[in-house]
């Protein structure tokens, strides 16, 4: 059994997300803040004309702000029914990944990021950790 | 006459649709003649006509497709089998049938044609006599039918568009713009420019439709892009050009939307029936009138109403009318009538369901209110009658034992008010009491896309739906320092006499408003039933919105109503003014209800909201604001004497007219045609207090004086450092109306049970 992610970059780390939840990657768009919603809802932008919610990993990861003159990149996912953008630092490639190559999370790991990750797949030269996209995107 | 011409009508649609159909499976059954499944849907379509033109007694046309309908039994039941000239004489019934329908469709009657060859010969075919084609025409000419005949004799596949686009000698000299009529006629000229009714209608399916619509709202979108980048640029052949697509994006969306909308007589065919059985089952006499029935609007809003609409008007024969001996009691005719109204205003459907029952009494339904703790009795002394009945609409307030208690009105209302907002519409209810009830929905014309104002708050743009937007008011700085006020921490906004409300837009949604110049906006927003302002930063403009879903996690905030994209291409959001105002307005019974509580602790002064009005000659008094309805102003020539009392017509009701210059002995200082009178009000009776002016309305913990207590003077308080008298409104109104407490004194419930 392998997996196909599509892999980005958070604060220096690798991630990846399932191949088949992603509808396609694209530059910043404009964001509309949205007043009182979560924290990691950062806003909502159109993508020719349709009107979706953006989600900013680095606060859903519990991670450090991005950079003010770092422009962020979009993962845009389809979850249950609804067109989502992921707000990362840059996007990677397609990569085909074993199952040999998997671990589950350390069980050091603790915060929000257990609760997001799947796993780990340890590549040879660092550690690809992959998201689980239906929670991540979700509320 | 004209419901029936509308049956007629669609009989002949459907008809005409059927027959094109039953042709083609016709010369379809001769190349397979075996076949069931051809047989069986002639059999049907032929029995629907016969069926109906019973039914709208057209005799004749129901006497061929009797005879039809027999022969193709027959066939379907693998009595007899197909022939040529069976399939020659189905047509000729067809031809027929078509004639007919043409003749009912010019002339409302089926005329003189001939049938009566038609007839013999199926029935010849159907007791198996030799087919006589050659016995039959005798009325030559007359028709279209032996027209037919010959050619569907010649070839049956030809003969029915032939029949019809090529009529023989009487017809030739006619001009032919039917292409189904051809009846000689004495009066061809009839024919010009009436397209019939089969031609000028057709059967689109509605998921085209709503795919028209979708695109139609993109394509609005881009046009307020276009628009919005033309104006910036100063070239005048693109702003010619983006004028031009404005207008003509305008006409398209008109057209498709007109393109799905149906008459609300679709709805309301069905309620007559709804009506009779109920009234009947109820034991009322019940007339039922109609008005504006072909006051159309969306298929899917139409939907949408069907289910609050009936409830509606089972609840108003059910509840709202009385029983014929009731009627006849009360005066009134025993015949109850319910009357359905439907107009088109300002962008809206509008659809009232009226009685003229008993009506429901606003002191009665505040009372039940207060038992079931929906609002206390010091919120309820604040609202007016009009408000108080609206209180059927909170969830909670019906139940099985409101239905005799408050004439039953409750029942499920809250759900017919969520669904008519679910739909972006409102409801209010209007009740006179012993002269009846209406409820009014107010739906808009389409879902999809709406007109709404866009305001900019803290440098985020939103729009607010026209729907809910009464009016905008901009104060400059000057005036905003004084116009604003402020009670007890809330703000409000003296609107024409009454105070309304004010919520900072920024404060709700938790951002740093970015206007420092001390200028003030606000719109003026009407929710549940309620008016409060919304201080925003700017107003952009008006436009047409499309309105676009949130997703699952921002719909949770319950501030935004969806999203939608602006001109430049940004998303706005849309600002929800009902859960706005939902929010908001409770918080603020909530704070109201924690006072009330300070004062139960008893401190030492009491914290009391007063209305202070001027009177000549320096005088100022206070009224209790608890006991204040509305500030008003009145022409002079507005009262009227009764005996030696002046009273005043106000809401449909008659209110007693109480000078307070007059009562306290003082010259009115005030020289103009118009009163400025204050609207006092205890349970269900008000009187007018004529001031000459309003000065102000404090919010203070007062202390009393009563030892300079003066004639009609509760006792005196200071207001910012000033004595003001504290009104014994008590005395003064009895002054004028010596009842005016005496049924609020009296122990309700008993009268109740």
């Amino acid at each position: 059994m392998s997996a196909r992610l599509v892999t980005f970059t958070l604060d220096g780390h690798l991630y990846g997300v399932d191949v088949t939840a992603v509808q396609e990657v694209l530059r910043g768009q404009p964001q509309t803040r949205i007043p009182l919603a979560p924290d990691a809802v950062s806003g909502l932008i159109n993508l020719r004309g349709q009107v979706m919610s953006a989600v900013e990993l680095r606060v859903r990861l519990g991670l450090p702000d991005r950079r003010e003159d770092q422009e962020p990149m979009l993962v845009v996912v389809r979850v249950a029914g609804e067109t989502i953008a992921l707000l990362v630092d840059t996007i990677g490639a397609v990569m085909d990944v074993d199952d040999e190559q998997f671990e589950p999370p350390p069980d050091t790991l603790a915060g929000p990021g257990r609760e997001f990750l799947v796993g780990a797949y340890k590549l040879e030269d660092q550690l690809l950790l992959s998201l689980d996209v239906d929670r991540a995107a979700a509320a | 006459m004209d419901e029936i011409d509308e049956i007629v009508q669609e009989f002949l649609v459907e008809s005409h649709e059927n027959l094109d159909q039953l042709d083609r499976d016709l010369v379809a059954l001769e190349r397979e003649p075996g076949s069931r499944d051809l047989l069986g849907s002639i059999f049907r379509t032929i029995h629907t006509i016969k069926g109906t033109s019973g039914f709208l007694a057209f005799g004749k046309l129901e006497s061929v497709t009797h005879v039809g309908e027999n022969l193709l039994a027959r066939l379907r039941d693998g009595k007899m089998s197909m022939t040529p000239q069976t399939t020659d004489v189905l047509l000729a019934m067809v031809d027929t049938v078509r004639d007919l329908l043409s003749a009912i469709e010019e002339h409302g009657g089926e005329g003189d044609a001939e049938v009566g060859a038609v007839v013999e010969r199926i029935s010849a075919l159907l007791e198996g006599r030799e087919p006589a084609v050659e016995v039959v025409p005798e009325s030559l000419v007359e028709s279209l039918v032996e027209d037919a005949v010959e050619r569907a004799d010649k070839s049956a596949a030809e003969s029915a568009a032939e029949a019809v686009e090529a009529p023989d000698a009487p017809a030739a000299e006619t001009p032919v713009v039917d292409a189904v009529a051809d009846h000689p006629d004495d009066h061809p000229d009839d024919h010009h420019g009436r397209r019939s009714v089969a031609d000028s209608s057709i059967r689109v399916d509605v998921d085209l439709l709503d795919t028209l619509m979708q695109l139609v709202g993109e394509l609005v979108l881009t046009r307020n892009q276009i628009v919005r980048q033309a104006g910036d640029q100063q070239d005048v052949e693109l702003t010619r050009s983006a004028q031009r697509l404005n207008l003509i994006a305008s006409e398209l969306q008109e057209g498709v939307m007109k393109t799905r909308m149906q008459p609300i007589d679709n709805l309301w065919a069905k309620l007559p029936r709804v009506v009779r059985d109920l009234g009947a089952h109820c034991g009322k006499r019940v007339a039922l009138s109609m008005v504006g029935k072909e006051t159309e609007l969306d298929r899917s809003l139409l939907e949408a109403v069907k289910d609050p609409l009936t409830h509606l008007v089972r609840n108003a024969v059910d509840h709202g009318l009385e029983t014929p001996e009731d009627r006849m009691a009360a005066g009134k005719p025993a015949e109850g009538v319910l009357t359905l109204r439907a107009f088109h205003e300002g962008g809206q459907v509008v659809v009232e369901v009226s009685d003229d029952g008993a009506g429901i009494d606003a002191d009665k339904v505040g009372a039940k209110a207060v038992e079931r703790g929906l609002r206390t009795a010091n919120q309820l002394a604040q609202m007016t009658p009009t408000d108080v009945l609206q209180l059927i609409f909170l969830p909670g307030f019906s139940t099985a034992a409101a239905v005799t208690n408050v004439s039953g009105r409750g029942v499920g209302m809250d759900v017919v008010k969520t669904n008519i907002e679910a739909i972006g519409g409102t409801i209010e209810i209007e009740s006179v009491v012993g002269r009846g009830t209406t409820c009014r929905l107010r739906i808009p014309l389409t879902l999809a896309i709406v007109p709404a104002l866009t305001v900019e708050c803290a440098g985020d743009r939103y729009a607010i739906p026209q729907l809910s937007l009464l009016e905008l008011v901009a104060l400059d700085a000057d005036r905003a320092a004084n116009a604003v006020e402020d009670v007890n921490g809330a703000s409000v906004y003296r609107l024409r006499g009454s105070l309304l409300p004010l919520v900072r837009l920024a404060d709700v949604l938790g951002v740093e408003s970015d206007r420092s110049d001390g200028h003030v906006l606000i719109a003026v927003l009407q929710a549940e039933g309620k008016r409060f302002g919304l201080v925003i930063d700017r107003v952009l403009s008006t436009e047409e919105i499309v309105v676009k879903p949130l997703g699952t996690q921002l719909k949770a905030i319950g501030t935004y109503s969806g999203a939608t994209i602006l001109g430049d291409g940004r998303v706005a959001l849309i600002l929800d003014v009902q859960a706005l105002a939902r929010r908001v307005l409770n918080m603020d019974a909530l704070d109201q209800e924690d006072r009330t509580g300070d004062d139960a602790r008893g401190t030492a002064g009491r914290t009391l909201r007063l209305l202070v009005a001027g009177l000549g000659e320096g005088r100022k008094v206070a009224i209790p604001l608890s006991s204040v309805t509305r500030l008003e102003n009145f022409d002079r020539t507005a009262l009227e004497r009764v005996g030696n009392r002046e009273v005043v017509q106000y809401r449909g009701g008659i209110l007693p007219v109480v000078r307070l210059n007059d009562y306290y002995g003082v010259a009115s200082a005030r020289d103009s045609e118009e009163l400025v009178v204050v609207i006092y009000t205890v349970g269900d009776r008000s009187v007018a207090l004529v001031v000459d002016e309003i000065v102000d309305i404090v919010d203070e913990v007062t202390e009393f004086h009563d030892d300079v207590t003066d004639h009609g003077v509760l006792g005196s308080t200071l207001v910012r450092d000033r004595i003001v008298e504290v009104l014994d409104v008590r005395a003064a109104i009895m002054s004028a109306d010596p009842s005016f407490y005496a049924d609020h004194e009296m122990p309700e419930l008993q009268e109740a049970m």
